[in-house]
């Protein structure tokens, strides 16, 4: 398959605004503004492009909500908050292609009509911050950000903003909070940031990689788009791929792309020669996955199918050397940490799921715990804010749905065999 | 007190958004590099300049996990731990840290050389485990590699 959101990156200029432009960047924005933004929201819709950033939601459905607003300004926020453990596929885009993210962004604000972009960046990611705001600047003086896009006479201003290290602030809602100052706090919805988002205003938050497929879909049309990959699912993907593998690294490949092909055929198969264990498919929170079942399409209509999810698409590959109890409980204590306090049920919880996960791990489990990590769980379940809560829940049921037995042993014999 | 130059950066900072509460945190960013961690006094300047309450800022500051609210180190050693980087053996590297410098997670060598704080996950899970000191990031971490690589921080 043909490079689109990783093309050009081999070459070690390629954050630069003339080397993306030799590689044939900015042309989808001129096209863009050739067409009215009510068309390029429905080549959109019609691509059938999906949110990258893990709940997969069609983009232009999104979009035409905005549209549909006449309430002013209109914000358009970039999430480039990645923060979901073993999530590392915006990087590249953002240290090495930041001009594909900016010019989506610029043709994503044209076609929504919103004047104010903000790129939410983790704080975690320095370089990418300086690259990101050199790359502003050069679109600045092209003329393709500013107070007349191409001299056209519609504005399009974009910042970058820092995150100060809280994964919740990936969640759209506290993402808004954090930007108008606050703690990242997610808000109740409806109503939805569409209407009322950034500061009241109606607001379109979208994934980096998201964006970064605009331009293509401008480029080529939607109908070649969604030839690309799964028919219910379109597009290229970014998987990151880490863990025990001869070759781990993000990779482009399309949509639905299985499972076994991105780990035996893409890196290279498990490193040293050893046996897979399990796979977590796409982030730590997503449903752990045993070796037996990675014959899935890595989509988010056909991973729910096969018992997991999509979710960023981050890989994370263990072989037979781990002890799941301990990664469970590694899980947890982050998901503990990053639990922001508003709800009851994942507050307490994810603590009391870190604290009984730990003394199983460190040889001081009872008998009941299994059945009370599987009780708080389901307390947990459904019953919290935002997704955090559901997903430190789903995490525990999922390695006790698979390995139970690795648990029990630890009860069993007060200790880890894997220390 | 701030010199012009960071008022000036500051009041720059404060137009690139509709209001001035919503730069609070690039504004404790600052603050944080000028006075070196988030003092009484830091927050006194941010909220003289924004005029956001040092109440409200020191509530939001303390609710992320990057800003320092206290002294650190000259050099700020950011080890991941989380999944992709544990099952690679981080674990091990925050042992070494502690025999080689005495340096405990969240705490500074007496020297003041090095602090460490343990993160969750910083996006190089594909060349775990991994480090950030102060902005530098450094991958494929080995208990050997670790060493040479602060020993040229001072």
């Amino acid at each position: 398959m043909e490079k689109t959101l990783l093309k050009n990156i081999e070459n070690p200029k390629s954050a630069d605004i003339n080397e993306y432009m030799n590689a044939g960047g900015y042309k989808a924005l001129r096209k863009a503004f050739e067409m009215k933004p009510a068309d390029i929201v429905e080549e959109v819709k019609r691509s059938g492009l999906r949110g990258r950033g893990g709940a997969g939601f069609p983009t232009g459905m999104k979009w035409s909500f905005a549209v549909a607003t006449t309430d002013r300004p209109k914000y358009l926020l970039c999430n480039a908050d990645e923060g979901e453990p073993g999530t590392f596929k915006d990087r590249p885009i953002l240290e090495k292609n930041p001009h594909l993210l900016i010019e989506g962004m610029i043709i994503s604000g044209y076609a929504l009509g919103a004047e104010y972009g903000y790129v939410y960046l983790r704080g975690e990611y320095p370089e990418a911050n300086d690259i990101l705001l050199n790359a502003i600047k050069q679109s600045y003086e092209k003329g393709y950000l500013g107070e007349s896009i191409l001299g056209k006479g519609a504005r399009f201003h974009l910042y970058v903003h820092q995150g100060a290290g809280a994964y919740i602030c990936g969640e759209e809602t506290a993402l808004i909070e954090s930007l108008e100052g606050k703690k990242g706090q997610p808000r109740i919805r409806p109503p939805f940031p569409v209407n009322r988002g950034y500061l009241q205003k109606p607001t379109v938050v979208n994934n980096v990689e998201t964006l970064s497929n605009v331009p293509y879909i401008i480029e080529v049309g939607s109908e070649a788009y969604s030839k690309i990959g799964s028919p219910d699912c379109p597009g290229p993907k970014l998987y990151c791929v880490s863990g025990h593998l001869e070759k781990p690294g993000v990779y482009e490949l399309p949509m639905g792309t299985t499972l076994r092909d991105i780990i035996y055929t893409h890196c290279g198969g498990i490193k040293g020669g050893k046996q897979l264990k399990a796979v977590i498919p796409g982030g730590i929170t997503a449903p752990v996955l045993p070796a037996d079942k990675i014959d899935c399409p890595m989509d988010f209509v056909n991973m729910p199918k096969h018992g997991s999810m999509l979710g960023s698409g981050a890989v994370i590959v263990m072989d037979e050397s781990v002890c799941l109890v301990k990664v469970c409980y590694r899980a947890l204590k982050f998901l503990e940490h990053e639990s922001c306090g508003k709800c009851t049920p994942c507050r307490e919880g994810t603590g009391w799921l870190r604290n009984i996960l730990g003394r199983i791990e460190y040889g001081e489990g009872r008998e009941e715990d299994v059945e009370l990590l599987l009780s708080v769980a389901s307390n947990m379940m459904g019953k919290t804010f935002c997704p955090l809560g559901d997903g430190a829940a789903s995490v525990v049921q999922n390695f006790i749905k698979h390995f139970r037995n690795e648990f029990e042993e630890h009860i069993k014999n007060a200790k880890c065999r894997f220390r | 007190m701030l010199s012009e130059a960071v008022i000036k950066e500051l009041e720059e900072i404060r137009q690139r958004y509709p209001n001035a509460r919503a730069a609070l945190l690039p504004a404790i960013y600052i603050a944080q590099r000028e006075f070196g961690w988030l003092s009484p006094e830091a927050y006194e300047a941010v909220s003289d300049i924004l005029g956001v309450p040092k109440t409200i800022a020191r509530g939001v500051a303390t609710f992320y996990a990057m800003y320092k609210h206290k002294p650190m180190g000259r050099n700020i050693v950011h080890l991941c731990t989380n999944v992709s980087c544990m099952i690679l053996g981080a674990e091990r590297l925050v042992d070494i840290l502690k025999e080689r410098y005495g340096l405990e997670p969240n705490s500074t060598t007496p020297d003041g050389r090095f602090s460490l704080v343990i993160m969750e996950c910083i996006g190089a899970c594909g060349t775990a485990p991994a480090m950030l000191v102060n902005t530098d990031f450094h991958d494929n971490l080995t208990q050997e590699n670790i060493i040479q690589i602060l020993e040229s921080y001072k």
